[in-house]
Formats: C-alpha cells, sequence, structure tokens
C-alpha cells in the first residue's frame, strides 16, 4: 500500500510537468492542443534512442524539451498562418508524430535498462520535487514577464492584445511551443524512470493532462498564475493516487484506467455547469415566490 | 496625419448579399483634429474604423498615417500608432487579469515585448497616478481581476489604456453606446479632458447627435458608404440636432433612422 503510494507521488511529479504544458495551452491559451499525445512519445523516443547511444541523460532531456517545441511550432503555425481549426491542427500533428516517433525509435520499443539515467544516482522521490518546482517557478516569472502578459492575454482577450501591437499569431505558437516543450521533457523523464520508451507511451495523455489541471484547481484553487500552476502540480499527484487506489479494487483492470480517467474529466467539466443552472433556477424560484407573494398581500390590502 | 484615398470596401462581391460598405471615401485629419462622426445604420461608420485601424483592408484606395503608407500592415503592427476604444466594454480589456496587468500590456504599445518583468513597482506608482485622474477609485484596486469591475468601470480603464501612451491617432468606436446615461456622460467628460490636454488627433463614432455637435472641432456624416456632410468647426459651433437632420433629409432624400440614435440629451 504505502509503496504504491510512494510510486504514485513519484509518477505524479514527472507527470506535473506534462500537466503544466496542458495547462499552458488548455487554461491560458484555451486552445485544447492533442499534439500532446504524439509530442510525449517524442520526448520518450528521443531519450532512450540516445540515452541506448550513450549521451548524456541530462543533454538528453533537454533535446527532448526541444523535440517538443519543434512540435508545438508545428501545431501553432498550422492553426495560425494555415488557418486550420485548433482541434484539427493538433490531431494532424499526433498523426504525423507517430510516424517521426517511429522513425526515432526504428522498433516499437526501446529499452534503457542498466544505462546511466537521471535518475541512476539520484531516486526520482528527490530528484523530482526539486525539478518540478524549478520549472513551475520560471513559468510563472515568465508568465509575468512583457512576452508572457500578452500570451495570457491571447488567450483572454486577442482583440485586445492585437489593438495593443502584439502579434497573436507569434504568442500562439510561443505557447503552443513551450507546451509541447515540457510535455516532451516529461515523456523524456517517464522513459528514464520507467526503463523504456514505447510508441504507444503518448495515448490519453492530453486526457490525463486535462484531469489533472481540472483535479488540481478545484482542489486548490486558481486565483493566481502562481496558485493555479501549484493546484496543477498538486492535481497530477492527486490524480496518480487516484489511479493507484483505483488499481487495488479487485474487480477493475489496468485497462480500465484510461475510461477512468475519460470519467474523471467529464464529470469535472460538467459538474459545474450543470451547479450553476441548479443555482440560477432555484435563486429565480425564491424570487418570483416573492414578487407573487409581495403582489398577492398588495392586492388584498387595496388601500390605494 | 490620417489620409483616406479613394477608399472603397464591398462586401459579400459579386453574391446575392453584395454590400457597399464604403464608397470611394476621401478624409483628412490634420494634427489635434477631433472629428465626431454620425451616420444610419450601415452607413460605413464602423467599417471605416476597421479599415483605419487595419481589422479589414480596403478594396481600392489607400491609407496613410503621418505620410506613411500603412497599407499593407496588419493591425498589431499599426496599433504603435492607434490607440483603440470599442464599442463592447468587454473589448478592450482581459477580463482574467489584473487592473496592473492590463495596463502593463498597454503601457507596452509601440515597445518590444520581451522578458523583462511586466508590472514593476515604478510603473505601479505610474499606474496609480493614471488611474487616480479616472476618479473612479481604481487607483486602490490595481490587483483585482479586471473581469470584476462594472461596464462603466472597465471603459474608462479602456480609454485610459487606449491613450497614455500618446497614440498619433484616436479610434472611439461608440464607446459610450453601451453605457447607462450617467456612465455615458462620465466617459464622455473623461474623453473630452484626455483629448485636450494630450492634444490626440481623435476619430470618434457616435449615435448621440448633440453629443456629436457638442464634442470635437469637426463633424462628418455619413450614408451608404459615402461622407455625405462634412462641417468644419466654425459651422459647428451654431449647429443644432434640427438643422443636421434637416440636412440629412434634404441630402438623401430620407429621414435619418437608427434604431440606437440619440437625437439629444
Amino acid at each position: 500500500m504505502v509503496s504504491s503510494l510512494i510510486g504514485a507521488v513519484e509518477l505524479g511529479l514527472i507527470y506535473a510537468i506534462m500537466a503544466l504544458g496542458v495547462y499552458i495551452t488548455f487554461r491560458i491559451l484555451d486552445f485544447p492542443d492533442l499534439t500532446v499525445d504524439g509530442s510525449f512519445a517524442t520526448g520518450g523516443a528521443i531519450a532512450a534512442v540516445m540515452i541506448s547511444h550513450g549521451y548524456s541523460p541530462w543533454l538528453v532531456s533537454l533535446l527532448a524539451f526541444a523535440g517538443g517545441l519543434a512540435a508545438g511550432a508545428c501545431t501553432g503555425l498550422l492553426h495560425t498562418k494555415g488557418k486550420i481549426n485548433g482541434l484539427l491542427s493538433g490531431i494532424l500533428m499526433m498523426i504525423a508524430l507517430y510516424s517521426i516517433n517511429m522513425r526515432i525509435l526504428d522498433k516499437p520499443n526501446v529499452s534503457v535498462y542498466g544505462e546511466d539515467t537521471v535518475f541512476t544516482s539520484i531516486s526520482p522521490l528527490v530528484l523530482m520535487p526539486f525539478v518540478v518546482i524549478a520549472i513551475k517557478l520560471l513559468l510563472d516569472l515568465f508568465l509575468h514577464t512583457d512576452l508572457g502578459l500578452s500570451l495570457r492575454a491571447t488567450g483572454d482577450n486577442a482583440r485586445m492584445i492585437r489593438s495593443f501591437g502584439a502579434n497573436t499569431d507569434n504568442t500562439t505558437i510561443l505557447g503552443i511551443s513551450i507546451s509541447n516543450g515540457l510535455v516532451a521533457l516529461s515523456g523524456a523523464l517517464i522513459a528514464q524512470q520507467s526503463g523504456f520508451a514505447d510508441i504507444t507511451m503518448g495515448v490519453g495523455m492530453i486526457v490525463i493532462g486535462l484531469a489533472s489541471v481540472i483535479i488540481g484547481e478545484a482542489i486548490f484553487g486558481a486565483g493566481s498564475v502562481f496558485r493555479a500552476t501549484f493546484a496543477v502540480l498538486l492535481g497530477s499527484i492527486v490524480y496518480r493516487i487516484v489511479v493507484a487506489l483505483a488499481l487495488r479494487v479487485e474487480w477493475m483492470e489496468a485497462s480500465d484506467l484510461k475510461l477512468i480517467t475519460a470519467v474523471i474529466v467529464i464529470i469535472a467539466l460538467v459538474f459545474p455547469s450543470v451547479q450553476r443552472s441548479i443555482k440560477q433556477k432555484s435563486a429565480a424560484r425564491r424570487r418570483s415566490a416573492e414578487l407573487a407573494t409581495l403582489a398577492s398581500k398588495k392586492s388584498i390590502g387595496g388601500d390605494y | 496625419m490620417l489620409d483616406l484615398r479613394n477608399v472603397s470596401k464591398l462586401f459579400n462581391p459579386g453574391t446575392f448579399d453584395e454590400k457597399v460598405a464604403l464608397m470611394d471615401v476621401q478624409l483628412s485629419m490634420k494634427p489635434g483634429d477631433f472629428i465626431t462622426v454620425i451616420g444610419s445604420n450601415g452607413a460605413g461608420k464602423s467599417t471605416l474604423m476597421n479599415i483605419i485601424s487595419g481589422v479589414m483592408k480596403p478594396d481600392t484606395g489607400e491609407v496613410r498615417i503621418d505620410h506613411r503608407d500603412i497599407q499593407q500592415l496588419p493591425e498589431f503592427k499599426r496599433s504603435q500608432w492607434i490607440g483603440r476604444v470599442f464599442q463592447d466594454p468587454m473589448a478592450g480589456t482581459a477580463p482574467h487579469m489584473t487592473i496592473e496587468e492590463n495596463l502593463a500590456m498597454a503601457y507596452a504599445r509601440g515597445k518590444r515585448r520581451g522578458l523583462s518583468i511586466g508590472v514593476t513597482s515604478r510603473k505601479r506608482s505610474m499606474f496609480r497616478e493614471q488611474l487616480n485622474r479616472l476618479g473612479i477609485g481604481l487607483e486602490d484596486r490595481l490587483r483585482a481581476k479586471v473581469g470584476l469591475l462594472s461596464g462603466g468601470e472597465r471603459q474608462a480603464l479602456s480609454l485610459l489604456m487606449a491613450t497614455f501612451t500618446r497614440p498619433q491617432i484616436l479610434l472611439l468606436d461608440e464607446h459610450t453606446a453601451a453605457l447607462d446615461p450617467a456612465r455615458a456622460e462620465l466617459i464622455t467628460k473623461l474623453t473630452q479632458d484626455i483629448v485636450q490636454e494630450m492634444k490626440l488627433t481623435t476619430l470618434m463614432v457616435t449615435h448621440n447627435m448633440e453629443q456629436a455637435i457638442r464634442l470635437g472641432n469637426r463633424l462628418i456624416m455619413m450614408d451608404k458608404g459615402r461622407i455625405i456632410l462634412d462641417v468644419n468647426e466654425e459651422r459647428k459651433k451654431n449647429l443644432t440636432v434640427e438643422q443636421l437632420l434637416g440636412e440629412f433629409e434634404q441630402i438623401s432624400g430620407r429621414k435619418l433612422a437608427d434604431d440606437r440614435m440619440v437625437l439629444g440629451l
């Protein structure tokens, strides 16, 4: 039990980097980016292949990040310059990346078992908190720079920030790039932690990222950027703990996980709007009852 | 300062829905000019604004700012010279960002947006000073999200953001139309003060005839994509709403109709 919880925290920390990437597109740019499913595996593939060829795992992780940046830039270009619908440009890149990832890996999976990884000398549980917090703080800082502000405004009110001279095409491409860079970095670290990269390792990653973002915001709030990124990190860890607990239920199979994740996201997306409409209805009912009593009193009184 | 030469714009050309938005429009503004624009529905007022700001490209004709040909420049590049306040109070600000962050983005107009921190303490005190001039207490709410402000407050903030970097041209697109009369009057007063103080070259579309006569040093009336009346400063001083309505009927042969038209206060 305890060991599975520790494992969950470990995975949650590594996947938190991916969740931060999803936060950038989904929440800041308001752009549901499906590239993630491809770029996560791209990161893993770059890491596994280069590490098995003896390159430094730190350098390799950095290159995986760069690979993700490039993938994200392509999606951004398709969407802004090619004027392709956001979802579709993500799907197109996801499919394209499948072939590219296969070229990188050269076979469906590559093992780095026994090779030197970033986790060889330091356990993930010790290393990852520092890495994750550092990335979170750097991201927070970036989102408060002039460039970061215009990136946030692009998702919030693109017309407004254009009228102040920011090129929203560029900020969109930048945001999607950084997002996929983080996703690929996360993929590279997962490959090193699990000891292999697999062509299918990115499948469903976008939904896991969304689940982390939504769970985190629901539990820990999202008032400021600082708070929201923190919530995303914790959301990723909570998600992994939920998964670990779900796997302990006897009649559940590991392959049911994706279904559970989808259900979590659906509940999290539907619940707030249902809650709002119920609240509005009951408020309206109360108010009309109030007005009705007021009107009936007046007519009974009749002292005009 | 601003020159429009033979600008025409068609919507849906060659189709059943073809509509002339602007037809051979000539307009020349001198530095410091404050022109008010009135006209009926579909007269081309908004299209004129969109063509100047670069949201739309004209089919023919050219647009120059300060003798520069800006025809090929997209909206975000023209923004370095053009400040704009929209009709919709939601349009000019980013609702999920704070007042100071919005101001910082406006302050970066015409500058390269790099990796320096957006809101510094030096900028913050400058923002506070600027907000103070609005006189509606926003200076004490720098860290409030703009989405929490009322329509009037947001429009006042939009006006400040559009002007405090002294753009060469200020475009006001019915920016008081969505507000209640008291708020509209406040924003009108602020507009007058800011334009006068900073000597901004301003083009203001309004549906309020009385306001169009009271503000500015020149008035143009549009109809069916053309400028049909151009009133200079001298004539404008003695102009009345009745005269204006009469002029319109005489020129266009029908009554001025705009579902939002306000004749006076």
